[in-house]
């Protein structure tokens, strides 16, 4: 029977994921089978895509990219593998959807902040103590690196103003909006929507303090404008920025990015 | 005319800017999408506004 072992094409004459799993390695490595890691044996058929894993085994490097996507379903990943997607600002919105895009495996990132990481980010966005004073795109980009080697990172030190948008974003499928001050927010969607027709954008509006997590939503109110948010909590003194809310908030705009690389435009 | 949803009544011929004066947008902070396309902030002041147009205006708080 042909199937795909680690990413290798194989003829094997197994008639379970168990059986290929004694073939290859031992009886405590992990069996994915496509997409879905068992802990029972199964049945496989022509053409499944198994993954075997060795707990605590660091793999070589061409192996490393098909065992950290295979809990992808594989033809979402080919797809994902081929998207290109802008993120403007690196703050707590920002930061944390690049970390989940790169998980997921979106091949090309572009990193946009004009700020260094300072203390006062720490309580809701995706750095360390050790990113102290660094571009916000450099810290971001080490860690993208650590957690999957194999997508392009770009970084653009920069402030986005009305007349870069064009030059910044030509070329990228997505754009998330993820500033702070609703003037950025409004200038980035405005010039974007009329500059650059056909590019979808993936705001953010309303996720300051700690209301219901279950406000926070995600809407189409435009032809190829997406919203995040619940819309009216706005950050101000006695209502601070959490981790929480804005994590969740960046979880939409992340989760839209998918649905979009995927080709659902619904929300 | 629709805006975001509801139906409001045009009492006199305006201007997109003025409309937006009147509801209290800071134009600023926000983004209008008039009968499907994106509204230039530059053409505000051109836009006159009719009881046909379907108007969807996004307001962005401050946070992220």
């Amino acid at each position: 029977m042909k199937v795909t072992v680690n990413g290798h094409r194989l003829e094997l004459d197994c008639q379970t994921a168990f059986q290929v799993r004694e073939q290859i390695g031992s009886q405590t490595d992990i069996v994915i089978l496509n997409g879905f890691q068992i802990d029972k044996d199964c049945k496989i058929t022509e053409g499944d895509a198994l993954t075997i894993i060795r707990k605590g085994a660091i793999p070589k490097r061409e192996e490393l990219e098909g065992m950290m996507m295979a809990r992808h379903t594989s033809n979402v990943y080919e797809k994902i593998k081929k998207g290109k997607v802008a993120i403007a600002g690196l703050g707590g919105l920002g930061s944390n959807i690049a970390v989940m895009l790169a998980r997921s495996g979106v091949g090309q990132l572009l990193l946009i902040d004009f700020d260094v990481v300072e203390p006062s980010n720490l309580n809701r966005q995706s750095y360390y103590i050790s990113h102290l004073g660094l571009p916000k795109t450099v810290a971001l980009k080490k860690q993208l690196g650590e957690i999957n080697p194999f997508i392009k990172v770009e970084t653009k030190q920069t402030k986005v103003t009305a007349d870069n948008v064009e030059e910044l974003f030509v070329g990228y499928d997505i754009i998330c909006e993820a500033f702070d001050q609703p003037e950025a927010k409004s200038l980035l969607v405005n010039v974007a929507l009329e500059q650059l027709p056909g590019i979808k954008i993936v705001a953010a509006s309303g996720m300051a303090g700690y209301d219901s997590a279950n406000l926070i939503k995600t809407v189409k109110p435009m032809k190829n404008l997406y919203l995040c948010g619940d819309f009216e909590n706005e950050a101000r003194p006695g209502r601070g920025l959490l981790a929480p809310r804005v994590q969740i908030c960046a979880g939409h705009q992340a989760n839209m990015v998918l649905r979009l690389l995927l080709g659902i435009e619904d929300v | 005319m629709k805006v975001n949803g509801s139906i409001i009544v045009l009492r006199e011929k305006q201007s997109l800017l003025d409309f937006l004066a009147d509801q209290k947008y800071d134009i600023k902070k926000i983004a209008v999408e008039r009968n499907g396309e994106i509204v230039p902030r530059s053409s505000y002041d051109r836009v006159v506004l009719k009881d046909e147009d379907t108007l969807e205006i996004v307001n962005f708080v401050g946070g992220g």
